[in-house]
Order: C-alpha cells, then structure tokens, then sequence
C-alpha cells in the first residue's frame, strides 16, 4: 500500500492518457449532474432514475443497431427522443402526484423506478457488459506529438461541452429559458401569466432525461453497455453535485469536468484512490464549505 | 403547503397488550415453525430498519447510506472473531464500537446538509467505504471474510447449536429494540420529534438541533452495526453485498413497507422483504423488479405502510363507533389525509 507513496514522474503520454480518461469521465459527470440540476431547479426533486435512464438511452442505442440496423449517428437523435418521452409518460404517471408532498418521497419513488428498469434489464440482458463499436467515421487516431488523441474521444469530449454550453445557453439567454427560471422562482405567478406551467414540468424531465439517454449513447462505444452501468456511475453523480451545489447549471458543469480531471490525476500518482478520490473531495467540501462551491445554503 | 415527511406523533401508538403477548409467543416460538436461519436474518435486518427508522421515522432524516454501518461493522465482527478469536459477544461489541465510531464522523459530516442533500451525502459516503472494502485486503474482497466461527457463550453455550443461537439473537434485537423504545419515549426523542416537525422553531426554542441530530445519528449507526454484526455470526460471513448501496435500499424499503415512524413497522417490513428474498430467490432479478414496484406502490398509495395504515384504520372504526356528533365526524373525516 505505501509503495504507491514513492511518487515517480509518469512519462508524459502516460499522463496526458490519464488525464484524457479523466476529461471523459469529467464529460459523462457534467452531462449527467446537468441533467439532474436542470430537473432539480423545476420539479424540486432529486432524480434516482438518472442512472437508470443513462443506462437507456446506452441499451436504446444497442438495440437500434442490432435489431434494426440503425447506426450511431441516427441513434444519437432517436433514443434521446424515445427515453424522453419515456420520462415524461413517468412524469405525467407517477411523479406528478408528489409535488404537494416531502422532496424525499420523490427520492423514493425515483428510486424504485430505478430499480425496476434496472430489474428488468438485468433480467433480460444479465449482468455482463456488451459491445458496441466506435462508428467508423471517428475510428483511428490523430498523433498530437505528445500523445495519441483517439478520434471517438475527442468528439465525445467536444459534443458534451457542445452539450453543456447549448443547455446553458438556453435556460440562461432565452426567453424559452427565461420562462423556466421564472417558473422555478414562482410557479403560481407564472402559471397566471397564462403559461402552462405543468406542462413545462413535464417537458422539462423530459429533456433532463434526454440529456441522460445522449450521454447514454455517447458512452455505449468507450464503456460497455451494461444494466448496471447506471448505478455505477449515479453515484459518483450524486458526490459531484454535492460538491458543485445544484445552485448553477454552470456549477454543475464546470465541477463535473474538474472533478473528472481530478480523478484522473488520482489514477496517475495514487491509483488505490482513484475509485474513492471524488468521495473524499467531497467529504472536504463539506467541511469547508458546506453548501457546495455553486450551492445556495440548503 | 408540503407536508413533512413522517406522519404526526399519533404514528407510534403503542401495540396493544394483547398484541405485544402473541408477538412475544412468535418469537420464542419461531425457531421450531421456521427455518431458523431465516427467523434470525429477519431479525437481524428487523433491528437494523428499527435503528434506520429511529433516523428517518423519529428525525426526518433520510439516509442513503446505512448501508455502510451495517457492513463495515460485518467484517470487523467477522475479522476479530475469525483471526483474533474473540468470543462472540467481544466480536460484535468490536463490530458495534467500530460502526459508532464510523456514526461519528459520518453523521458529523452529513448533518451539515437537509433533506436530499442528506440523502446523496450519506449514499455517497457509504460508496467510499464499498470501495475500500473492494480494494483492503483484510476483506476478502470479492470472496468476503468466510466460515466465521460462531463461537461459545460465556464459554458453555455452544452457538453451533441453532436454537441457542436463536435466543441468542432473540436477545440481542431485544436490547437493540428497548434501547430505540427507551429513546423515542425519552425527554430526547421528544426533541427530536419537534426536530421532525419543524426544526426552525425547535433551533428558535433553544435547543441545539445539529446536537440532537448528531447524536440519534450516530445511536442509529451504532445500532445498525449491531445488526450486522450479529448477521455475520449468523451466517458465518461478512461480503460485499452488506456493504453495498442495495443494502442501503432495502432497509429504506423495509421501513417505508412497515410504517415510517411506527413501533413494529420496521420489523415487519424486514419479515416480509427477507422471506421476499428467501422464497422468491430463484426468480433472480425479478425480486429487484418487485422491490421497485414496492416503492412505487408505497410511495404513491400507503405511504403509512402496513402498521401506520392499520393503525389509522382502527383509529378511524373507534371515533365512527364514538358519539356521531359532528365534530368527532369532521376529525374522522381528517384521519385519511396522510401526514
């Protein structure tokens, strides 16, 4: 265990590789605690099924290939379209009855969902990871002469941030958005301007739910697809957004990249950590700044 | 106006005598009607839902992650009784002191933040300890710490013998039991019902909530050790499974299933999800569906869960059999709004 403490300098293409991980995973944590603050910031829930519909939108992906021969591209549109529209029939079934009661019965509820999405495709698909392969345009890789920059990665990282930006870009600076953060301020007030504001709950979930399906999609080709691909990941989710405050749709994203990051660095200089790296950052946080570095007190 | 998450006080109506004496009867009787390796897991989960509901009935506190108290304190019993050959009862004090210990810095850092804040805090935290006990060697990792030797009781009890471990373990959720009993009917546990119910005007009355809270947290954490101490003496094993967030899952379900905030709906809750498990085993991951679909169900309908839901029933055949003047109709009439 102490060996790891004689901390060596890594050859460059070593660490650039790390930290490369890094970005991605930092990438696949941005979209997915965006997500989940873009549907805390309107329903006032914390969405347990995240990690369910991220799984999703990565099966939708497989089986649209598989079953029906349509490839990535095609997939990136449709199974965010169809794992929305699946989380709006949720919304407008089941969640819709909690608004007048505790946050944390909507933590319940969400939670099992998730655990009967996951039930059912572990039931179906076992445990094991299946594969799905890079689509052919961004096979190989480019030499930026300190390191191999993989093409699928890049594109990953590049379409998140593209993601990300889109997102903030129009919740922050239109008027769609503007009616959004209205609506999240005061409900009542809005509704009376004449907008359909339970509609815009449920159109909300749905893209909030999209966006979990897309990054779905995008991870299918670096991690296997998996039943339990969501869990695993959900949780670490749920560190970051501790950590970032669900406060700011900037602050989950800037804290999903960073902490990214930071893990990967964990996995060069201390590798046992890595795993746990973004638990403890958090645990820090806590102490030092409790309601998180974008949060508003909670 | 959003209710809070536990019902009123009314939710820990004491079981009737009559009640109390078939139950107590079932429990000695239990090992020769059961398989009682089965009567001693449903009593092991049923102490951990009734610590895991003395926080989320009694505080309003919901934790993701006790998971971690339950397992953590597992391998230390099953590690100090397999290679430093404590006895059964030094085994799981070990394992106990080490789960409060953990209560300690957990609660301390976890309390800081409300609500679902909370609630991804400590289902975050007990991921950390799933990972560690991943990678330490002391844990077996995937294999887990095995044949773990029950042991001898004060030297002359032979806990091999499964009755005697019985009443063994029998004794043991009966403490855990009293000492939760004792606490929610204390000057304490009354303070933290006035947390539940409204903690600003508790802090405003003067008394130190983060306090109160800190405290129950870390007595819940002690006695979900407790638990999962005896549990891996009762099954000779402490794995992964006991640490990992499902674990953390099922003892919300089985508090939501029984009554949150009631006497015996924790037990009960754990009695139906372990023969859930124990009889539907070989349905595989269905059981995972069907917990959902407990969830889901409970949530939405009977969020009082099965001990609150027959206690308002009877509640309400009282007052409908007292004087139909109209006020005592008007307050039957109120009975069924949950919360």
């Amino acid at each position: 265990m102490f060996g790891a403490w004689h901390i060596a300098i890594p050859p460059l293409p070593a660490l650039m590789a790390q930290l490369l991980i890094g970005l991605i995973n930092g990438a696949f944590y941005a979209m997915l605690s965006l997500g989940l603050a873009v549907i805390f910031g309107m329903l006032n829930i914390i969405n347990f099924t995240h990690g369910a519909q991220y799984m999703l939108g990565a099966f939708c992906a497989f089986l649209l290939l598989n079953q029906l021969g349509i490839g990535y591209w095609w997939a990136l549109a449709v199974a965010p379209i169809l794992v929305g529209a699946f989380g709006m029939g949720l919304e407008r079934l089941f969640i819709r009855h909690l608004y007048h009661l505790d946050h944390l019965y909507g933590l319940l509820l969400t939670f099992g969902l998730g655990l009967i999405i996951e039930g059912l495709f572990r039931q179906e698909w076992g445990s094991a990871g299946l594969p799905y392969s890079i689509p052919d345009a961004l096979t190989g890789a480019h030499n930026l002469g300190f390191m191999f920059l993989p093409n699928y990665r890049a594109w990953v990282i590049v379409a998140s941030l593209a993601m990300c930006i889109g997102t903030w870009f129009v919740i922050e600076r239109t008027r769609l958005g503007s009616y959004l953060r209205a609506a999240t301020e005061n409900p009542t007030l809005v509704q009376a301007m004449g907008i359909n504001v339970p509609r815009m709950i449920t159109l909300t979930y749905g893209f909030g739910v999209a966006l979990a399906a897309l990054a779905g999609v995008m991870a299918a080709p670096i991690y296997q697809v998996s039943p339990l691909m969501g869990s695993n990941i959900i949780i670490v989710v749920f560190a970051v957004v501790v950590i970032g405050g669900m406060g700011s749709i900037v602050g989950s994203i800037v804290s999903g990249f960073v902490l990214g990051l930071i893990e990967g660095l964990t996995k060069v200089f201390y590798p046992e950590a890595s795993a746990t790296a973004i638990f403890v950052i958090m645990a820090i946080v806590l102490l030092v700044k409790p309601a998180g570095f974008f949060g508003r007190a909670v | 106006m959003r209710r809070a998450l536990p019902g009123p006080g009314v939710f820990s109506l004491a079981p009737g005598r009559a009640v109390g004496a078939a139950l107590a009867l079932l429990a000695l009787a239990a090992p020769f009607l059961f398989y009682p390796v089965f009567v001693m897991k449903a009593l092991c989960f049923g102490l951990f839902a009734c610590a895991f509901n003395l926080l989320m009935g009694y505080v309003g506190l919901v934790s993701f992650g006790h998971a971690a108290f339950f397992g953590w304190a597992s391998y230390t019993t099953a590690y100090s009784v397999k290679y430093f050959a404590l006895g059964p009862i030094a085994g799981i004090l070990a394992g106990t002191a080490v789960a409060a210990a953990m209560g300690v810095v957990f609660g301390w850092l976890a309390i800081r933040r409300h609500g679902i804040y909370f609630a991804m805090v400590t289902l975050a935290l007990a991921q950390m300890v799933y990972f560690v006990a991943l990678e330490v060697k002391a844990t077996g990792g995937e294999d887990g710490i095995q044949a773990v030797p029950r042991g001898t009781l004060f030297g002359f009890i032979d806990l091999d013998n499964p009755y005697a471990m019985y009443y063994f373990v029998l004794a043991i959720f009966l403490v855990g039991f009293a000492i939760i009993q004792r606490t929610i009917h204390s000057p304490f546990g009354q303070v933290l019902k006035a947390i539940r119910e409204n903690e600003p005007r508790a802090v405003s009355l003067g008394y130190r909530t983060e306090r109160y809270k800190l405290l129950a947290f870390i007595l819940s954490a002690t006695l979900s050790g407790l638990a999962g101490s005896t549990k891996s003496l009762v099954f000779q094993l402490a794995s992964l499974t006991d640490v990992h967030w499902a674990t953390s899952g099922d003892v919300v379900l089985m508090t939501l299933l029984g009554g949150i905030g009631t006497v015996l709906g924790p037990v009960i809750g754990a009695a139906i999800l372990v023969s859930m498990e124990n009889y539907l085993a070989e349905l595989g991951s269905w059981v995972t569906v069907i917990q959902g679909v407990i969830f889901v169900v409970f949530v939405l309908v009977f969020r009082r869960g099965f001990v609150g839901e027959i206690e308002v029933w009877f509640r309400r055949r009282k007052q409908s059999t007292a004087a139909r003047s109209p006020v005592s109709s008007a307050s039957a009439a109120r009975g069924p709004s949950p919360g």
